[in-house]
């Protein structure tokens, strides 16, 4: 050993000096290549490792953000501004940090999706999947402290949705309230409490639960390629996977790692690709509530809570949103420990792919509506939104009246015409097929269902020339409405409306 | 030093046996040392106890004061700028803002002018979930741009996802203005005005009698 000492290099050297005294080497070394079994070095084990990553990249180019970034309510935003617009690739890091947040929360999720259907959070993995599940909500948490630090529009009616929620806590809503905004308003205290937990308080607790969940796996191995009819038990587990991977295992560093790295490089390829083609995300509007022409709307993660907000029925909205999140996290916490042993694979786990299948499908629908939030009435549509030309022409004056009356009271932010308008309520474009003129006529001044009553608002005139366009809005050729109460009791169908459609299909 | 010698010589059991003096005296010091220890624990958790009083306070402060402690009275303004059977939106600054607040500190809300001394001034921020709605005069209606709730002219529920009708401030009118008591971010938790406070200062003991807001008191 010491004549080759002698000739070593100096930067074996210099390594040397250091591992002397760290004596950190060996048990990388070891940790680095402790022998995983063959068939787990698949692609399908790359995305805990490329969480890993991103979490990396989050934390580089935030702190590198946090240089320029001022965390007060009043100047955030052109804070934003300057980095999107005078700071030399501002915008790039900008868009590196807003599209490595939506990826980071992509990858968890099919890296939860991946172990949950592999069975890895069996035993002795429970506590890795405990702890994995607190990552995921540390995860959104982060994701939703950013939007919070974007200080525009969104974020600013966003904390005053969040506020609201809080607000409905029994007993001690109203102290909630005032400890998240840290005051009376939504203000410079919110936002610094909000920049405390995004930089400090999340980060922290989240950089140590990811040390505590890679060192789990280290300690307890890579999970083992699920086998339809291998059964996990807590007796044997132990010593059959000690026994897989003495026979066949392969070290990690570097049989299995290098399709990490490869997928690691091609998600940093895809965030960079993606910040610069699409760019920063927001800031939208100034965060400045007197500006009340805007419809605020959160982030994409966020989006199916949104829509699931806007769906439920009232009277079931504050016990949903307190008790859905405890159900939901607490089924995600006692899994391993209900279901920690038994069958790994998923062809004989149906239920545990029903499951995945169900709630992919719910999120999926539910975010999908969230982009064109059909429940939102369109704001603008009564006075941005035309007629359409064929629903005006060979019609009478009062029936052109009508139209005038529709536009002008707004009708239009909640009902659409010619496939323009809000969606809130049923398009016009075929009503008179669907309802009878007094039937309208009920609807239009009393409202229901979800539609304010609009016997205020309208006078007869105005009533009856709104009903009469109405009722030329038949789509292609269908039979206008009929009651057949009335021709029950008359014996001939109610005259008026046919007429008048008949007059205004020719 | 000579702890750390003993516990070095007791990590080492292949030494030569200690005599039984030594041992005797080394478990009379271990258990003494065991005893400090415990209670150098208890001190800490008495210490950390005692700091954890501040700590709490400072981050439970916003959240133990009252609501209704913020609230000022805040003028809108002449009666003259709100002609009678309009709603019209008013910005004005929240009574208690800071240096960081920025745009933050301004709010707005709807005045109704219905006639004479009569008025309504609503929160523009939504019943349901706190986004700001949008007066229409044509429709009569306030709606808002995240659910689809609509009030009417009176601030009463009209329809959609919103279960009570608009937060209401209290107002009165002193002089020629028009006063607001404000504050605090309207929710279900804090409503516009948390508690009606007699108006001492500012207005006559008349005007705050009759200008009870009619709305509130039914
Ligand atoms: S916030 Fe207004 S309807 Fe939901």
């Amino acid at each position: 050993m010491d004549n080759p000492n002698q000739r070593k290099r100096p930067a074996l050297k210099v390594f040397e000096w250091f591992d002397s005294r760290l004596g950190l080497a060996r048990p990388l070394t070891e940790a680095a290549q402790h022998p995983t079994p063959e068939r787990s070095a698949s692609w399908w084990y790359v995305f805990g490792s490329a969480a890993t990553v991103l979490l990396v990249l989050q934390v580089m180019t935030g702190i590198l953000l946090a240089l320029v970034y001022t965390p007060s309510a009043g100047e955030a935003w052109s804070s934003l501004q300057f980095l999107n617009h005078d700071v030399t690739l501002g915008w790039f890091l900008r868009a590196m940090h807003g599209w490595g947040s939506d990826f980071m929360i992509a990858i968890v999720l099919i890296h939860l999706v991946q172990v949950f259907l592999f069975g890895a959070y069996k035993f002795p993995r429970e506590l890795t999947w405990i702890i994995g599940v607190f990552l995921l909500l540390l995860t959104l948490g982060m994701a939703f402290t950013g939007q919070v630090l974007r200080f525009d529009q969104d974020a600013y009616w966003g904390l005053g949705i969040g506020a609201s929620i809080v607000s409905r806590f029994p007993l001690i809503g109203g102290p909630l309230v005032g400890l998240m905004l840290g005051g009376p308003i939504i203000g410079g205290p919110t936002l610094a409490r909000f920049f405390a937990l995004h930089v400090f308080v999340i980060p922290g607790i989240l950089l140590v639960l990811v040390g505590l969940h890679v060192w789990m796996v280290l300690r307890l191995g890579i999970n083992e390629w699920p086998m339809p009819g291998r059964i996990v038990s807590k007796a044997s587990y132990a010593h059959e996977y000690h026994e897989e991977t003495a026979k066949n295992g392969i070290p990690f560093v570097p049989d299995a790692a290098w399709k990490d790295a490869v997928f690691a490089a091609a998600i940093l390829l895809s965030v960079m690709a993606c910040a610069l083609l699409l760019g920063p995300i927001g800031p939208t509007g100034q965060p400045d509530p007197t500006i009340i022409q805007t419809a605020p709307k959160p982030d994409f993660a966020f989006l199916w809570i949104y829509a699931v907000l806007a769906y439920l029925p009232p009277s079931l909205e504050t016990p949903f949103i307190f008790i859905a999140p405890i159900v939901v996290i607490g089924g995600m916490l006692l899994l391993p420990l209900v279901a920690g042993e038994g069958e790994k694979h998923w062809s004989r786990r149906p239920v545990a792919v029903l499951m995945v299948a169900v709630i992919a499908v719910t999120l999926g629908t539910f975010t999908r509506l969230g982009t064109y939030t059909p429940w939102s009435p369109i704001m603008e549509a009564w006075s941005a939104d035309t007629i359409p030309t064929k629903y005006l022409q060979d019609r009478s004056p009062l029936e052109r009246e009508g139209a005038l009356v529709l536009q002008n009271k707004q009708c239009r932010n909640c009902h659409a015409l010619g496939g323009a308008g809000g969606m809130r309520g049923p398009a016009l474009d075929n009503i008179a097929a669907r309802m009878t003129e007094d039937q309208m006529i009920r609807q239009v001044l009393q409202g229901g269902g979800n539609m304010p009553a609009y016997g205020n608002a309208l006078n007869p005139a105005e009533t009856r020339a709104l009903v009469s366009f109405l009722m030329t809005l038949r789509g292609k050729n269908l039979q206008p409405a009929v009651d057949s109460s009335r021709q029950l009791t008359t014996g001939s169908p109610e005259p008026l409306p046919a007429e008048q459609g008949d007059a205004a299909t020719r | 030093m000579t702890r750390a010698h003993e516990h070095g010589a007791a990590a080492q059991p292949e030494g030569t046996a200690p005599d039984a003096a030594t041992t005797v005296a080394r478990a009379a010091a271990h258990s003494r040392r065991a005893f400090l220890f415990k209670l150098s624990l208890a001190l800490n958790g008495a210490v950390g106890a005692v700091l954890a009083v501040p700590i709490l306070g400072y981050v439970l402060g916003p959240a133990l004061k009252k609501n209704a402690s913020y609230n000022a009275w805040v003028s809108l303004g002449p009666i003259a700028d709100f002609p009678e059977g309009e709603t019209r939106l008013v910005d004005y600054r929240n009574p208690v803002t800071m240096a960081s607040d920025g745009a933050t500190g301004n709010a707005a809300c709807w005045v109704r002018h219905i006639e004479g001394r009569k008025f309504q001034v609503f929160a523009i921020n939504c019943a349901h979930l706190g986004c700001p709605v949008r007066w229409f005069p044509q429709s009569k209606l306030f709606l808002c741009p995240c659910h689809g709730g609509a009030y009417y002219e009176d601030g009463a529920r009209a329809s959609g996802p919103p279960e009570r009708g608009l937060f209401e401030y209290q107002y009165t009118v002193a002089g020629n203005h028009l006063l607001i008591e404000a504050g605090s971010l309207p929710t279900l938790a804090t409503e516009a005005c948390a508690k009606k406070k007699p108006l001492i200062q500012i207005a006559p003991q008349d005007a705050a009698a009759d200008d009870a807001n009619p709305a509130r008191s039914s």
